[in-house]
């Protein structure tokens, strides 16, 4: 019983993380039809820039509080990677908006190898140690349950900036002009809508979540590396596919599922396999899940449309 | 200049467009002046929609002009068109069908800021078109064929647009619901919007506009006023299934 509610509770911590990043896959998907592969390697920028604003100010002022130096290192890394989702798409998608399927979809991949180059240039091929600035001591609400407040605050953090973007995508005026620009783009410029800037500005939000999602990812495992946003974005990816891609309330709820069957199958694998797969398996369920969907329904669980754009 | 009275609100020349590596349109002149409704009618494939899609932006040019209130126009984008006055309303109605009703509606007010005068003008799109009013927070793509030509119509008009291109308004829909559709058209007329009209039910269209043009392959090959071009027996074995 323990394990069950333990592997729930670290299910919902990383489902939270995958579910941001999968928001992010889903939003450019949804307007554009563009699985971007580089959305795990903005992820992974937003990590090191936050690690780096933090040994800085831990030079600079060794004596902050953790929560500022947080928040700065946020600050810093939300709007670097906003940057670098603004100038893919201006630099590299927007020119391809017409051409064939295949040629963003290679430039995507392109985009992930630049950045994981340029960020092992930068940081080198060594992991580092992500300072934990909110407490890892486990507390013990449930005897036998361990939860640590960086854990809560991952979920907390993660609620609030799903509810924040539900809101902008639903209630406002920018918000209407994305849903328009993604159901046609040629009548939302009818509208007066200025879908270039509409699109960008996806880009941008998408990034802004990544970075986010970066940050919880290595305070929560405590390391930071060139190569980190690989996993993460696939299997976030795979939840954007899980939940319907396209759909922001797929990529949450693919999220979380994707995060729970993951934690779930790591803590009873060993007995699902008579000893013979350990909990470092734990990626297999993943990509089963990605090919069961995949094969059985390619649109996800609330996805209604996949082929409707070319 | 832009005050002269007889100056053309919209004035076509030359104007020529390549679709798809097929010359669509050949070279036309067109001009329509304030308050005018005018209706632009041909066959199949004449070049009519591209001719609309042109003016309001969403197509290039391949030769020629564009001038709207004696500016040319050709090189701004579509979304700074509407904002000049220019509203279209697209073949196959162009609704966004995840979208709700009112939601659709307030995509039309979308460049604009003054909250009343929007508030004000979806009152009077509620008053022109009831149906409309029953749906608001359903999906729009629920709705029927007219419905959804009356939505199309009722958001363009929240633009406030001093030039309205409709594109097939009566395609696919019931003699009665056509009918309630050039009500709403022609009242849109009285209210002073100057209306550019393509249809292929040219009988209905010659009969509500004052003038029209007749296109074939790209090309205009007759223009005069409604009762006149109806009156032409060409036009009558052409476009009203009449033989000649």
């Amino acid at each position: 019983m323990e394990t069950l509610i333990q592997q729930i509770l670290n299910g919902l911590v990383i489902g939270s993380v995958y579910a941001l990043i999968a928001l992010g896959y889903t939003m450019v998907y949804g307007i554009l039809g563009l699985i971007n592969f580089a959305h795990g390697d903005v992820l992974m920028v937003g990590a090191l820039t936050a690690l780096q604003t933090m040994l800085f100010l831990m030079g600079f002022a060794p004596g902050m509080s953790p929560v500022v130096m947080l928040t700065i290192a946020l600050a810093v890394a939300i709007p670097v990677c906003m940057m670098i989702g603004f100038t893919m798409e201006r630099l590299a998608y927007r020119r391809l908006r017409n051409a064939p399927r295949l040629a963003p979809l290679i430039t995507a991949i392109g985009m992930s190898f630049l950045l994981q180059t340029v960020a092992m240039i930068i940081w080198g091929r060594n992991y580092h140690t992500f300072p934990q600035l909110i407490s890892t001591t486990p507390m013990q609400p449930i005897e036998g349950v361990f939860v640590t407040p960086v854990q809560l605050t991952i979920i907390g953090v993660s609620a609030l900036i799903m509810i924040g973007l539900m809101l902008l995508v639903n209630k406002t005026r920018i918000g209407r002009a994305m849903r328009a620009t993604a159901e046609n783009h040629r009548v939302a410029s009818l509208m007066g809508v200025d879908t270039n800037a509409v699109i960008a500005f996806t880009f941008v939000i998408g990034a802004a979540l990544a970075a986010v999602a970066g940050v919880m990812f290595a305070s929560n495992y405590g390391i930071a590396h060139y190569g980190m946003g690989f996993m993460p974005g696939l299997k976030a990816f795979t939840a954007a596919v899980l939940g319907g891609i396209g759909n922001l309330g797929g990529a949450m709820l693919g999220g979380i599922t994707l995060g729970l069957v993951e934690s779930l199958g790591a803590g009873y694998i060993e007995h699902l396999t008579f000893g013979f797969l350990n909990s470092s398996y734990q990626d297999i369920f993943a990509f089963i899940i990605l090919g069961l969907v995949l094969i059985f329904k390619p649109t996800g669980l609330l996805g209604e449309r996949v082929s409707d754009r070319a | 200049m832009h005050t002269n009275p007889v100056s053309p609100l919209l004035q076509l020349q030359g104007l020529q467009i390549a679709y798809g590596g097929i010359q669509a349109v050949k070279g036309i002149d067109l001009e329509l002046f304030k308050g005018e409704l005018v209706c632009l009618i041909g066959a199949n494939g004449a070049g009519k929609t591209t001719t609309l899609n042109a003016i309001a932006g969403v197509l290039p040019l391949a030769g020629g002009e564009i001038r709207y209130n004696g500016d040319r126009i050709n090189a701004v984008p579509a979304h700074k068109r509407l904002r000049q006055g220019i509203a279209l309303v697209p073949e196959g109605r162009g609704i966004f069908t995840r979208l709700t009703v009112e939601e659709n509606l307030r995509m039309g007010a979308y460049t604009r800021t003054d909250k009343d005068g929007i508030e004000a003008d979806l009152e009077k799109v509620y008053t022109m078109l009831p149906r409309v009013k029953e749906r608001l927070p359903q999906v729009a793509g629920t709705l029927s064929g007219g419905e959804q030509q009356m939505v199309a119509i009722g958001r363009a008009l929240l633009s406030r647009p001093r030039l309205l291109l409709l594109d097939e308004p009566s395609m696919g829909l019931a003699p009665l619901v056509v009918e309630k559709i050039f009500e709403v058209v022609q009242s849109v007329a009285k209210e002073g919007v100057t209306i550019l009209l393509v249809e292929q039910n040219a009988n209905l269209a010659l009969e509500f506009a004052q003038r029209g043009y007749v296109m074939e392959s790209g090309k205009v090959t007759l223009t005069g006023s409604g009762e006149s071009l109806l009156a032409d027996p060409k036009v009558r074995a052409a476009y009203l299934g009449e033989a000649a």
